[in-house]
């Protein structure tokens, strides 16, 4: 008899961090060793479940950045340190982090597309002699948006770490941006021009964010001389079982869950929903 | 091995195999159908053969007797989940050969797909045994010899109505009792040879120039998206999680999985308001792809069947055999 693959196990949330308004970063007790970039199916009995980045990882726990948006992601928000939440996982195709090594990596994200691409740039951080170097552009889209603001304080000392928003808001400025960072206003792809490339052929860029930033994103490197088979994205999809058999998240013949999410972009560009 | 059988005897053969299975046949369901006192033939559970509609073709599909619309995976309460229990009979469908082929399409995805089997598919999956009902002509809607599937091999036994008989060619006999009641006769399966219409394939689509082909426009002002093409259809496996609670005690409740349509709002919806293929026309692009191109590249096989349910199922007289056509017309001439 196979295993039940849809029987969620239960993980006691350690910690619960606030980044903004709407997200907020659980620690949980679990003892799966991940792959940077996979999801987990997270679920709250009676409400349901949803796909979920794991945004960074180690010895004994994972950390998940989830926005308060919708039935389930409310009800988690509801929940507090020594509660219970429902996993399924790790699933999909993460970052080939190997093929980073020695080379010049820049990460690109918009808005939460940070959290999965967190425990990456954790990992070079705490291993820095691994890479030539490391840019990391994040575009939110006011100052109140910006998630991990003492990550970005941290990583800034190793990294060159460009924060952008597409506008102000009245309830903050860029000073809530660490000043260790540079601070812009505008849309990330107004950034790419400037990133220095010594080496175009050790350039290898990770862009995760909607769908058309990713795009836009994409399309800015390649105008700077990227080869596609350099770039990797990371989708979100609606996905209801992570297994391959609900259906929801195909686009062609290709499974995000099975084949993504993160997707080299010589595929993730031939990809129509 | 070939019988025949009376009534009678056919009714002895059915009332034993109950005893450790349930039996699905196409039944006429009374007051059923669409309209005010119209009928619908349907699956359910048959006592006799003489239930058995054999002169019409089904309007839902046999799936629904092993993959049913809404499942129960498990039951919660507080911090403990019970697994849902199925009986152990196993399960008989009288089903045509293009439902057979539409079941080894769901195998594919429900049981290949990925790294492991699904457990719940697969718990019902291993009880089924198929009991091929012979087409001794096509219906009207069906386009089977065009999509190879009119024919199979894999079933328990065969069975056709004819001159006060069921005849029956038995490959695996279920306990023995189809040799038990049955006269020894020589029969072979009747499958159609030919269809009332013939449809052209397209054998290679190229996805950027069906893309942006015009006719999805046309079938998107069409469409309503009511989503019936794809609940009549043998193939179709979507599903969406659902958790339910009860009232009285909402610590307790379950998780199931209902059908889902890729023609329904909502298919791609996620938290937050991103969605893909907004239009009915992309929709109908990504069904039909689905069915005549994306499946084939990963398994092989087209998972259209050709049974034809859609076309009799949709409201706005959309017709897929017809879709199918003129794609594959269309590529023709833009070859030669």
């Amino acid at each position: 008899m196979v295993n039940n693959n849809y029987l969620p196990f239960k993980a006691k949330i350690l910690d619960k961090y606030q980044q903004t308004e709407l997200d907020w970063t659980y620690r949980l007790e679990c003892q799966i060793k991940p792959i940077f970039g996979q999801f987990m199916e997270v679920s709250l009995p009676g409400v349901g479940e949803c796909p979920i980045s794991i945004s960074d990882f180690g010895e004994g726990y994972i950390e998940m950045t989830i926005r308060t948006v919708g039935q389930v992601t409310e009800g988690i928000e509801k929940l507090n340190p020594e509660d219970y939440l429902y996993l399924r996982g790790p699933y999909g195709i993460g970052f080939p982090i190997e093929s980073f090594y020695n080379k010049h990596l820049i990460i690109a994200t918009g808005g939460t597309g940070l959290a999965p691409v967190k425990s990456i740039i954790n990992y070079f951080y705490a291993h820095p002699e691994l890479l030539k170097q490391c840019d990391i552009l994040t575009g939110f889209k006011t100052p109140s948006d910006v998630l991990f603001t003492s990550d970005l304080d941290k990583w800034s000392q190793l990294f060159r770490v460009e924060v952008t928003v597409d506008k102000l808001d009245e309830f903050g400025n860029l000073e809530v941006i660490p000043n260790s960072c540079s601070r812009k206003t505008g849309l990330i792809t107004s950034l790419i021009p400037e990133v220095q490339l010594p080496s175009l052929e050790d350039v290898r860029v990770v862009i995760v964010g909607p769908p058309i930033m990713m795009r836009y994103t994409a399309q800015e490197f390649l105008c700077r001389g990227l080869k596609q088979e350099n770039i990797w994205v990371s989708f979100e999809r609606k996905m209801s079982c992570g297994l391959g058999k609900c259906g929801h998240c195909k686009i062609d013949e290709t499974y995000v869950c099975l084949e993504g999410p993160v997707f080299n972009f010589t595929k993730a560009q031939t990809l129509l929903d | 091995m070939g019988y025949k059988y009376t009534a009678a005897a056919f009714n002895q053969l059915l009332e034993n195999l109950r005893k450790k299975h349930r039996v699905y046949a196409p039944i006429l369901l009374k007051g059923k159908g669409k309209f005010s006192d119209a009928d619908l033939v349907g699956y359910d559970e048959i006592a006799r053969v003489e239930e058995v509609v054999f002169n019409q073709k089904s309007y839902f599909s046999p799936k629904e007797t092993f993959y049913p619309i809404t499942q129960t995976l498990f039951y919660f309460a507080g911090d403990e989940f019970k697994e849902s229990v199925v009986d152990e009979k196993g399960i008989i469908v009288f089903l045509r050969a293009c439902d057979i082929q539409a079941v080894e399409r769901l195998d594919k995805i429900m049981l290949e797909n990925g790294l492991s089997p699904d457990y719940y598919y697969e718990r019902l999956r291993k009880h089924l045994k198929f009991i091929v009902m012979d087409c001794q002509e096509s219906f009207d809607s069906c386009f089977c010899v065009s999509m190879g599937t009119n024919t199979t091999k894999n079933y328990s036994a065969s069975v056709r109505y004819e001159n006060g008989l069921y005849l029956s060619d038995v490959k695996i006999d279920i306990d023995g009792l189809f040799a038990l009641y049955g006269e020894q006769f020589e029969v072979s399966p009747q499958f159609v040879e030919t269809n009332k219409q013939m449809v052209q394939v397209p054998q290679n689509l190229n996805l950027e120039s069906v893309a942006i082909n015009p006719i999805w426009e046309e079938y998107g002002a069409r469409c309503i998206a009511c989503g019936r093409c794809t609940v009549v259809c043998p193939s179709c496996s979507c599903y969406t999680m659902q958790d339910i609670f009860y009232e009285d005690n909402p610590k307790c409740g379950e998780r199931r999985r209902v059908w889902a349509s890729c023609h329904i709002d909502g298919f791609t919806d996620m938290a937050g308001g991103h969605s893909f293929r907004r239009t009915n026309g992309e929709r109908m692009r990504f069904k039909v792809m689905h069915k005549i191109n994306d499946f084939k590249q990963r398994f092989g096989v087209h998972m259209c069947v050709g049974c034809g349910r859609c076309d009799n199922a949709c409201p706005e007289y959309i017709s897929l055999a017809h879709c199918i056509d003129r794609l594959g017309k269309e590529e023709v001439g833009n070859c030669g």
